[in-house]
């Protein structure tokens, strides 16, 4: 989230899409049900269901899975053709004025440098015209722009070209409008299945926000991201965001609900393939040295007003961080231990992992509390993937369908090899340590309860772990054996590293003074600071620890609530909250001022920019960007699939593009087998199917949970009375619902929620929804003949830029069981 | 309405329960019912702060225990709820949030590592020292087999891909944190975990 839960009580409108909040983040979303009852504030629920989110929207937009390109690209067309964006904010905090190199090209649904054969672009067509300035060739000398805009040039030769006025016919903001063009109303009506009155309502009341005092919000959750063209969809509410100048301020925002307790930390701090703490790229093959990396990963400043804060550290932070994990190994003179970072191939995200233990590649999986073939996608598939592994081992502190794989749908346990092993781990309460939240609040958790039986800490597992296998390497050596010896483990408890310690360590110390950082701003290049993220350095100042904080003073009026817990970046509350006011550093809208210049300094939240830099010095609220704004067109290597959103259908589809030839996602990535799992059409399978859960399921966790399985017992397949009626299903009787990968039974909830919609030239579409929840591994699933895992239908695709697979909208067909 | 206080209230609950015992000749036991007001469960309990494990709301949650000061005891959860103080929960939970009890203690819950053999059809228990022994071998093998010190291109990329590890979303930043230090210490690049899935 760019904002915070508490904070959706200072919206004007909250646009709710592809999620279900009341559902299933009730007490952050009542925060919203508040500002309805103090400021009326108005929300509109789009969503292929009617759900508890729908029954207390002011506005409900039925719309069909997967179209959501669609539908912001028909805002965003909207928008732009009624002037209704706020262009003071547009002028100063996006790259519409930038003016892109004129080698671009968008014709029928491909952007220029696609390559058929490879489904890939190269993407360098997708850039800004150069300012060829005096100086001559080269490009910001290292060091330019450390936070404070005093040492930038005013002009470089690689600085973007731009045209202020938004007239030149290749800068960002006419090519935009040209781009959404396409999305009419009538064109979005017929691809979402939304009537084009009930379209043109809602985006006559979203744009209305465009004013400069009025605060919208983009509020989802995975029914955006579970997508092939996931990350356009969100480009998509970004992009809309921007021109109505909603990012930054009270109330606004594009906010993603996220579904776990610490999946925000945990992304955080990179339990992800492609990055390192704190979002630092990890280096790629041909990166020899640090010099390489640091030539061809971070942002570099393309305009003079930009502070590019992230570009212009990186070094330090990358640097802090490789003290925190080699210590007194790394050092100056071996590049602080850059070689022994691994650098990966190829996509390694997890539909990868899978494939390659598919094809008997890799040897074995860890899986640290992780439901496995139930996470999918195609769940079939993906118990045949562990069960090519030599080895597997579960550290959980329940059974899981990845522990008891061998006894999922179809597989016969005499025919699995893998062994695998079972370590018993603590719960969340049998420990302490921070979770941070959705809207970015690092909160410290004590441990209440001790350990039962053998069960142990995962740290004290991976601590255990890590000592056998160092002690292997000094008897035994192997490859390349120094990263494991060198490997910092300064923890007072080596076989149990204690969670203090390593809070202190993500935070950061001063290795000169041994005294605890308070900001990333004192990070160093040298060797004489240590940082496990910098992002959360802060957070266990010289003053203690500031996540375990319980102040509840909200002298602003705006929610922001400084003295309760954390949040990273220094305790900002509202991301690029520069953008919050004008060229003078006044808010946009007076009663909400979430960031203030008062002559001095900043005063409000935490400001993006240093506090006592005046408003002349600090236009660029966007420090992570090297443009110094936010991004309507994603310039190079930042998307595989375009520098704008574009509309493709699912890769299982009831109906052609109607927006272009290119039926669906040209860079999405095939699998090996994958795409002869995939329905070419609507022949077989005639109705979308959509995933979700409900308020008393958590993923799967929950059917271990007695209370919660009496309140929602049986899994269930939710489908139109229409349908219904047309296939002789009776409410609360059996239906088998099928898919080109498996099939599922489950008992029958007819519903008008979901209506029957019309799409193309009134083509009648039908869709269905699965909740997820029941599986093998104890509880209701265990023994039943019945499988009840949505996922065994699901397809085994990802987005094209995050492979985050493709969990909504596929074709399915359904009968009476 | 007039209003009823909350031992009022109580105080008529129990009466009318007793009035519904009578009738089922069970007076003494009704009388000693309504003669003694109900303790609460929490009266004695230590409150130690956490955080709901579930969605990423964040809720703010108060475990109650009791016991475990002595030697040779331990405490015993009795009770969670929401945090009034959070500006976060304002002290409510949702259905999942005010049933994390039963979560915390579960009787599925493994109590001793365990090992399933190749063409197994059960999990035998095996001991933690033994468990981690083989683990280890496992880890180093598949690092050792598996390492690629220089690509076909002669790039320098010390990787390992013998072996993946993903991690889960209900642990915290620090054990987070220390996972993807060693994964990355190890030279592993298959390393993931719930956001993407």
């Amino acid at each position: 989230m760019t904002n915070h839960w508490r904070d959706f009580r200072n919206s004007d409108v909250i646009l709710v899409i592809g999620a279900n909040p009341a559902e299933n983040h009730p007490c952050g979303w009542k925060w919203a049900h508040v500002g309805r009852d103090e400021r009326g504030t108005r929300i509109i629920h789009v969503d292929p269901r009617f759900t508890r989110t729908s029954a207390i929207a002011d506005v409900f937009v039925p719309i069909r899975a997967g179209t959501d390109t669609a539908f912001f690209g028909g805002l965003v067309n909207y928008v732009l053709e009624h002037e209704l964006y706020h262009e003071d904010y547009v002028k100063l905090h996006t790259n519409a004025s930038f003016i892109v190199a004129e080698g671009f090209k968008f014709e029928d649904g491909l952007f220029s440098g696609y390559d058929e054969a490879a489904r890939s672009y190269t993407t360098t067509t997708w850039d800004y015209e150069r300012e060829s300035g005096p100086q001559g060739g080269g490009g910001p000398k290292p060091g330019l722009g450390q936070g404070t805009t005093s040492t930038t040039p005013t002009t470089a030769p690689s600085f973007a070209k731009v045209d202020p006025t938004l007239r030149h016919p290749r800068c960002v903001f006419q090519l935009l409008k040209k781009h959404m063009s396409r999305y009419t109303p009538e064109v979005v009506s017929q691809v979402t299945g939304i009537p084009e009155d009930k379209f043109v309502a809602v985006a006559k009341e979203f744009a209305a926000t465009g004013a400069a005092d009025k605060a919208g919000s983009v509020v989802y959750a995975v029914g955006l991201t579970h997508h092939t063209s996931g990350l356009q969809i969100i480009r998509g509410a970004g992009i809309l965001q921007m021109l109505l100048g909603n990012v930054g301020i009270p109330g606004g925002g594009v906010n993603a609900e996220r579904g776990h307790a610490n999946i925000q930390g945990n992304t955080d701090n990179a339990i992800s393939w492609e990055i390192l703490p704190g979002y630092l790229g990890i280096p790629r093959p041909g990166m020899e040295t640090m010099a390489d990396y640091m030539a061809k990963v971070p942002a570099k400043q393309l305009r003079p007003n930009s502070i590019n804060f992230f570009g212009a550290n990186y070094k330090k932070f990358l640097v802090s961080q490789l003290k925190a994990f080699f210590g007194d190994k790394a050092t100056a003179a071996n590049d602080f231990g850059y070689a022994w970072i691994p650098k990966p191939a190829q996509n390694s995200s997890w539909l990868t992992i899978h494939d390659e233990a598919r094809a008997g590649r890799l040897d074995g999986i860890i899986y640290g509390g992780f439901t496995g073939v139930t996470v999918g996608p195609d769940s079939r598939r993906m118990a045949e993937s562990i069960g090519k592994l030599k080895w597997l081992v579960i550290m959980d502190p329940l059974p899981t369908t990845a522990s008891e794989f061998w006894h999922a749908p179809g597989v016969d346990p005499e025919d699995v090899q893998t062994e695998a092993l079972f370590l018993p781990a603590t719960h969340w309460i049998e420990k302490s340590g921070s979770f941070t939240n959705s809207g970015r609040w690092a909160q410290w958790k004590h441990k209440a309860l001790p350990a039962t039986g053998e069960v142990k800490d995962d740290n004290w597992i991976l601590g255990h772990l890590f000592r056998r296998v160092r002690d292997l390497y000094r008897k035994e050596g192997g490859a390349l054996p120094e990263p494991v010896l060198n490997l910092f483990w300064p923890y007072s408890d080596p076989g149990n590293p204690g969670l203090d310690e390593l809070a202190m360590e993500v935070n950061g110390v001063d290795l000169t003074s041994g005294e605890q950082l308070s900001t990333f701003t004192a990070l160093k290049d040298d060797g004489t600071t240590s940082s496990g993220n910098w992002i959360y350095a802060g957070s266990w100042t010289a003053e203690g620890n500031q996540m375990d904080r319980r102040g509840t003073d909200d002298p602003t009026g705006l929610g922001f609530f400084h003295g309760w817990a954390w949040s990273w970046p220094l305790n900002r509350r509202i991301l690029y909250n520069r953008a919050g006011a004008d060229a003078d550093g006044q808010p946009w809208d007076p009663t909400r001022p979430g960031l203030r210049w008062n002559g001095k300094k900043w005063v409000g939240d935490i400001p993006d920019i240093t506090a006592t830099s005046t408003p002349a010095d600090a236009k660029g609220a966007f420090i992570m960007t090297g443009e110094g704004v936010a991004r309507l067109f994603a310039p190079g290597n930042l998307t595989t699939d375009g520098p704008f959103p574009e509309h493709y259908e699912q890769t299982e589809t009831p109906i052609d593009n109607l927006l272009s030839g290119t039926r669906r996602n040209p860079a999405a990535f095939l699998y090996e087998d994958a795409p002869a799992s995939f329905a070419d059409d609507d022949a077989e399978f005639p109705y979308v199917a959509t995933t979700y859960r409900v308020t008393e399921h958590e993923h799967y966790v929950t059917q271990n949970v007695p209370y919660l399985v009496e309140a929602m017992p049986d899994f269930f397949v939710e489908l139109p009375v229409e349908l219904a009626e047309k296939k002789g299903i009776s409410n609360g009787g059996r239906v088998k619902v099928r898919s080109k990968r498996g099939e599922v039974e489950g008992v029958a909830i007819v519903t008008k929620r979901m209506r029957p919609l019309r799409i193309g030239d009134g083509k009648v579409v039908y869709q269905v929804g699965i909740p997820v929840h029941w599986h093998y591994a104890g509880g209701k699933g265990e023994g039943e003949a019945a499988p009840m895992m949505a996922n065994l239908l699901t397809p085994y695709i990802g987005d094209a830029n995050v492979r985050t697979p493709e969990y909504k909208g596929f074709l399915v067909d359904i009968e009476k069981a | 309405m007039q209003e009823v206080s909350r031992r009022q209230f109580l105080q008529g609950a129990v009466g009318g329960g007793a009035a519904g015992l009578a009738a089922f000749g069970f007076d003494a036991e009704a009388e000693a019912a309504t003669a003694e007001a109900r303790e609460l469960k929490i009266q004695n309990a230590t409150e130690t702060r956490s955080v709901c494990p579930y969605c990423a709301v964040g809720c703010s949650m108060i475990a109650y225990t009791i016991g475990g000061k002595a030697a040779n005891t331990q405490p015993v959860l009795v009770h969670i709820e929401g945090d009034p103080d959070s500006p976060i929960n304002g002290g409510t939970l949702c259905p999942k949030g005010a049933s994390t009890l039963q979560l915390a203690l579960n009787k599925r819950r493994a109590e001793h590592p365990m090992y399933r053999r190749p063409g197994g059809d059960k999990w035998e228990r095996i001991d933690w020292d033994e468990a981690l022994d083989k683990m280890a071998r496992w880890v180093k093998d598949a690092r050792d087999d598996n390492f690629t010190a220089k690509d076909d291109d002669g790039n320098t990329v010390n990787r390992q891909t013998g072996f993946a590890f993903l991690g889960g979303a209900t642990i915290s930043n620090e054990e987070g944190y220390l996972a993807a230090k060693l994964m990355r210490g190890l030279g592993t690049v298959y390393l993931e975990q719930q956001a993407r899935v």
